[in-house]
């Protein structure tokens, strides 16, 4: 027993974690140009245009549930469904955007976040952060099927075909995937050219910001132009009143904030978001990690002493050859 | 057999149609009006009895006497015999042989003669501005007209949309203070037909409801009748397939407007707008004509504060989801199995026969070790 | 002469029987799993519980079991404990077995098993994941494990050469074989950060995930040391080991002590005490998990009771579903990845983790016969 030994272990250990401290990793930044969209829940009619629209720009089929309906009728995101239309529902459900006795409609999709789960706990880099573009990528190539992208996602977005043996993770890509590429040909997302309401706006993140805290700022009852399409240059605008809306913007701050954002007249926890808070559980994550790890500095030094003191102990062992 | 205690020939005669097809028409006024198939039967011998003809009084406000002529162009057999053989019309401007003082005699003879037993039928919009001088006939204010004819009526039918709340002349910025004829007969119980034109079946059917029964159909806070406006156009439209799988037409004449496709993003307002437009047509033109069937956007004309107040090409509100019954709840998931018993089981089997094992482990060690001690 | 020699007798028993039946019933669904169709034909995982048993179980649990080795390999070797030499080789098979038949678990739940290399291909390492580090660490410590067992094997094949060069190395190996379960068992842990608010606050230490897991992996592997002990005696009808086992014991105590602790710590500043007594399903598991470490506790610091063998397998075990219960319970039972999502495991799936247990155990049935696994009797 050389209890000195081991303090002095401890001691260099701890001397080397010391140094080995990262910085804390604080949350990633968005990106400038970040591409996003904005779902104004109160805009939407329920169309499911955008659901239409997804499963073609993606060649999906439908999902049907079970003997009930006979048309595609997901009841949340799937390996087949990157975009669904839920609805939220309180007593009668009369009332448009009321709170109590109302309904609201609430878009499921990719968020885009600024500070990704899926692409900080991915083991093989194949969830990325397109550089230009902002959107958080899938490269099924390098995937192992871990599926801890699908637990590190704080919406559950990430979907793994577990029907299928060889099957993927599928997620949205903002339409910019090979083969669709919509973006990268200056075309906009398919949900959001779908919807006939501008309830899904697409434009920068930076330009879709602004137009929330616009329609934060009207008051309710007023006239307000609504634009349809791309929020920097509109195919078109339509008016209608404003609804009361919840001084909420949904993904401007959450857990490092979110390329796609969501605004509503309903609160958002009622709407199925995750109670998340303004740090990202990535973040936190990565500076545990970074702090362990740090150039591999800590792991090497206990390596050197783990060595020496094992050394010893063996020599001093009268078992000798035994393991 | 009842028919046969109707004597229908007087009727044949009367109005020159055909038995079969008078039964025929009867039939199919009570099956669009969700009446029981002997409401055909009791239709038929209430317009076959002359004695029940009710006299009508037709006002004519502002208005472009579009009903009327919609009216007048309904295919039904004889349609308009009908009409005018079914009831005892009075007095009405425009199909009226008579003119000028003559017929104002003949009108305010009739009320006097049949207090509370006319039918009041208006049509066009009342002016209430500067006490009603926006609309004169034989030197009265529509107004006042209006009031005096509704005194002593058995039933008030408001006939389309100026009648029923003003229509086109009560758009922004009603110069004339232009009203319905709810609004103006505050207390009384006035039947809406809107429509621009309105449809002439909806008419029909309810006075002939009013005819066999005695009283009005059942109707909605609009004074319209729930057979005929229960329901949106959205609701009934032969192009809801495509809205609801996402599929529109943008432009008049791009690929989706000729494949068929939805026109809500053309400003469509069947969404918001509740009439039988889809199951009835129009007039029985036959070849599915009516404005959604030739390509053009309902315009939500029967419908107030859409019709002549939303611009044409802007987005309607959808009402068909209130409440919501075709969409997940947030909290629907898919594929979520619960537990099954065999599993409830195995996971009992599993961690009893761990407990159990070092129970018994333990016995048999304890007695090692009693041995030892 | 080896300090070690095989056990010998017959291999076909009536337990291994049982025990292959049960593999054989596993290999039914694992063929379902790979061939037919697929993860979704066999298990109940689903949107919202991506891992399910085969990842809780066979790999954040099985090999938290498969810690003896680590445990032992620390107190013998660090702490310079000869003493406890006699139980280190079973120690090691056990943990060869148990983070080799984990990573064949990694395998089967991989959903895109055929491209498994991925991961140890450089140019795809994200040095920002958690699971990257377990992936490697877990991979090169069977290596290490396998290495650790060898003499056994050299042993019986003769091998004297290979053996001594061996020998030589050895130290380096032993320091990795007690570096290596450090470094992945703390980051089974830090997995759970990334899960941020799924996981049930009870369980979310956030910076102090690493530090949990590694001291459950050590309870775990010192319980296991004395279950695998114990279980030898009773099923092998050898003489107990109770004194050293009773010294295992005594290093676990602090372990206990220092979890508990910290644990009520945590809870204290982050606020959340409040949850144990909440009543609901959480704060129940929170007590019976507490529970299956407080019994112990009271076993250990009791001078008559930690020095029965009988008490001290109870303790064992109660330790033992107390690591596996806190690892279910912030991995699954009170995980929460939002309303309407629920998770069971189906019959296919349990039977798969049965199958993938009673492999383990028949090979270590097998291996403790056929070669010098088990210290020698002193006075056989």
């Amino acid at each position: 027993m050389k209890r000195r030994d081991f303090l002095k272990l401890t001691a260099g250990g701890t001397a080397a974690l010391a140094c080995g401290v990262a910085e804390a990793r604080p949350n990633l930044e968005a990106n400038d140009n970040a591409i996003g969209m904005l779902y104004d829940s109160t805009l939407c009619v329920g169309c499911k245009a955008c659901v239409a629209k997804c499963k073609e720009v993606n060649n999906m089929p439908p999902e049907i549930d079970g003997d009930k309906l006979a048309w595609d009728s997901a009841r949340d995101l799937s390996d087949k469904t990157h975009n669904v239309i839920k609805v939220y529902k309180n007593g009668t459900a009369t009332v448009k955007d009321a709170e109590i006795d109302g309904y609201c409609f609430e878009k499921r999709s990719c968020m885009h976040c600024v500070d990704p789960g899926c692409v900080s706990v991915c083991p093989c880099t194949a969830m990325r952060i397109d550089a230009k573009t902002g959107i958080v990528t899938h490269h099924p190539e390098v995937c192992i099927g871990c599926r801890n992208c699908m637990v590190g996602c704080p919406y559950n977005v990430p979907q793994f075909e577990y029907d299928n043996v060889f099957g993927q993770i599928q997620k949205c890509e903002m339409c910019n995937q090979p083969g669709v590429e919509r973006i990268d040909k200056g075309m906009m997302t398919g949900c959001a050219e779908a919807c006939p309401t501008g309830a899904t706006l697409f434009g920068t993140r930076e330009t879709l910001l602004d137009e929330a805290k616009r329609r934060m700022a009207l008051k309710p009852g007023e006239i307000y132009n609504y634009p349809v399409g791309d929020v920097r240059k509109p195919d078109k605008h339509h008016e209608k009143k404003v609804p009361e809306y919840k001084q909420h913007i949904w993904g401007e701050k959450e857990a490092g904030g979110t390329n796609v954002m969501h605004i509503s007249s309903i609160p958002f926890d009622k709407l199925g978001m995750p109670p998340l808070e303004e740090r990202s559980a990535a973040s936190v994550a990565e500076t545990v990690q970074h702090t362990v790890y740090n150039f591999m500095a800590l792991p090497a030094i206990a390596l050197a002493g783990l060595a020496f003191v094992v050394n010893r102990n063996i020599d001093d062992d009268d078992d000798g050859g035994d393991a | 057999m009842a028919e046969n205690e109707f004597d229908f020939s007087g009727l044949e005669k009367r109005l020159s149609v055909s038995r079969r097809t008078f039964l025929k028409f009867c039939a199919g006024v009570a099956a669009s009006l969700g009446l029981p198939g002997h409401a055909a039967m009791a239709m038929a011998a209430a317009v076959a009895d002359p004695k029940k003809r009710p006299p009508v009084i037709w006002l004519h406000g502002q208005e472009c006497t579009g009903p009327t002529e919609a009216l007048l162009r309904s295919e039904q057999p004889s349609l308009e015999h009908l009409i005018l053989d079914l009831i005892s019309l009075d007095y009405h401007q425009t199909l009226d042989s008579g003119a000028g003082h003559q017929v104002e005699e003949i009108k305010k003879k009739s009320m006097q003669e049949n207090k509370g037993k006319y039918l009041l039928v208006i049509e066009g919009a009342i002016p209430v501005k500067d006490d009603g001088i926006y609309c004169k006939i034989a030197g009265e204010t529509m107004l006042d007209l209006t009031h005096e004819a509704a005194e002593h009526a058995a039933a008030i039918v408001a006939y389309g949309s100026c009648a029923s709340w003003g229509g086109v002349q009560a758009a922004s910025p009603n110069p004339t203070g232009a009203q319905g004829a709810p609004q103006v007969l505050k207390g009384k119980t006035v039947v809406t037909i809107p429509g621009c034109p309105p449809n002439p079946a909806n008419f029909i059917g309810t006075v002939l409801y009013f005819v066999t029964y005695g009283k009005l159909p059942p109707i909605d806070e609009y004074g319209r009748p729930k057979w005929a406006y229960g329901r949106l156009v959205h609701e009934n439209c032969y192009r809801r397939p495509h809205f609801d799988a996402g599929r529109f037409a943008t432009e008049f004449g791009d690929e989706g407007h000729r494949k068929g496709w939805c026109l809500y993003k053309l400003g469509c307002k069947g969404p918001e707008t509740y009439n039988n437009c889809p199951s009835l047509e129009y007039n029985n033109v036959g070849g599915n004509v009516w404005p959604i069937g030739v390509g053009h956007p309902c315009f939500g004309c029967s419908e107030q504060g859409v019709g002549f107040e939303k611009p044409m090409f802007s987005l309607s509100r959808v009402l068909t989801h209130a409440p919501p019954n075709m969409f997940p709840e947030i909290e629907s998931r898919e594929d979520v199995s619960g537990m099954s018993t065999t599993a409830a089981a195995l996971t009992g089997a599993a961690v009893g026969a761990v407990v159990g094992a070092t129970a018994m482990a333990a016995k048999k060690l304890n007695e090692k070790e009693g041995d030892q001690d | 002469m080896s300090a070690y020699q095989p056990l010998g007798g017959r291999i076909f028993t009536k337990p291994f029987i049982v025990l292959f039946i049960i593999f054989l019933i596993g290999c039914f669904f694992m063929y379902q799993r790979f061939v037919v169709g697929g993860m979704g034909a066999v298990s109940n995982l689903n949107d919202g519980y991506a891992w399910g048993i085969w990842v809780v179980y066979d790999i954040m649990i099985g090999t938290a079991f498969a810690c003896g080795g680590y445990a032992l390999a620390f107190t013998v070797y660090v702490f310079n404990k000869g003493k406890y030499h006699p139980l280190v080789r079973p120690a090691v098979l056990a943990s060869l077995l148990g983070y080799a038949l984990g990573g064949f678990s990694a395998f089967f739940d991989m959903g895109r098993f055929w491209q498994f290399y991925e991961i140890f291909l450089p140019g795809n390492w994200n040095f920002n994941s958690a699971m990257l580090e377990v992936g490697l660490c877990v991979t090169a410590y069977i290596i290490i494990l396998a290495l650790e067992f060898a003499p056994a094997l050299l042993e019986r094949l003769g091998m004297h050469g290979l053996l001594k060069a061996l020998n030589k190395v050895l130290f380096l190996i032993i320091a990795l074989g007690v570096l290596l379960p450090t470094m992945h068992q703390s980051s089974l842990g830090s997995l759970l950060i990334a899960m941020g608010h799924k996981v049930h606050p009870l369980w979310q230490s956030m910076h102090l995930q690493p530090l949990f897991a590694l001291l459950s992996a050590l309870i775990m592997g010192f319980s296991i040391v004395v279950f695998e002990a114990s279980s030898a005696a009773v099923g092998f009808g050898r003489k107990p080991e109770t004194p050293l086992l009773a010294g295992l014991g005594k290093a676990v105590i602090g372990l206990l002590a220092a979890f508990l602790v910290i644990r009520l710590i945590v809870l204290m500043v982050q606020g959340r005490l409040g949850l144990i007594f909440a009543g609901d399903f959480a704060s129940m598991m929170f007590i019976l998990e507490t529970a299956l470490f407080v019994v112990p506790l009271y076993i250990l610091l009791s001078p008559t009771r930690s020095r029965r063998g009988s008490q001290l397998l109870i303790a064992a075990v109660s330790m033992l579903l107390g690591g596996a219960m806190y690892r279910f319970d912030a991995y699954l039972i009170t995980y929460n990845p939002g309303p309407g999502y629920s998770y069971f495991p189906s019959a296919p799936e349990i039977m798969i983790t049965l199958g993938i247990i009673a492999l383990e155990i028949m090979i270590y049935l097998v291996a403790v016969k056929l070669l010098p696994v088990l210290h020698r009797e002193e006075h056989a």
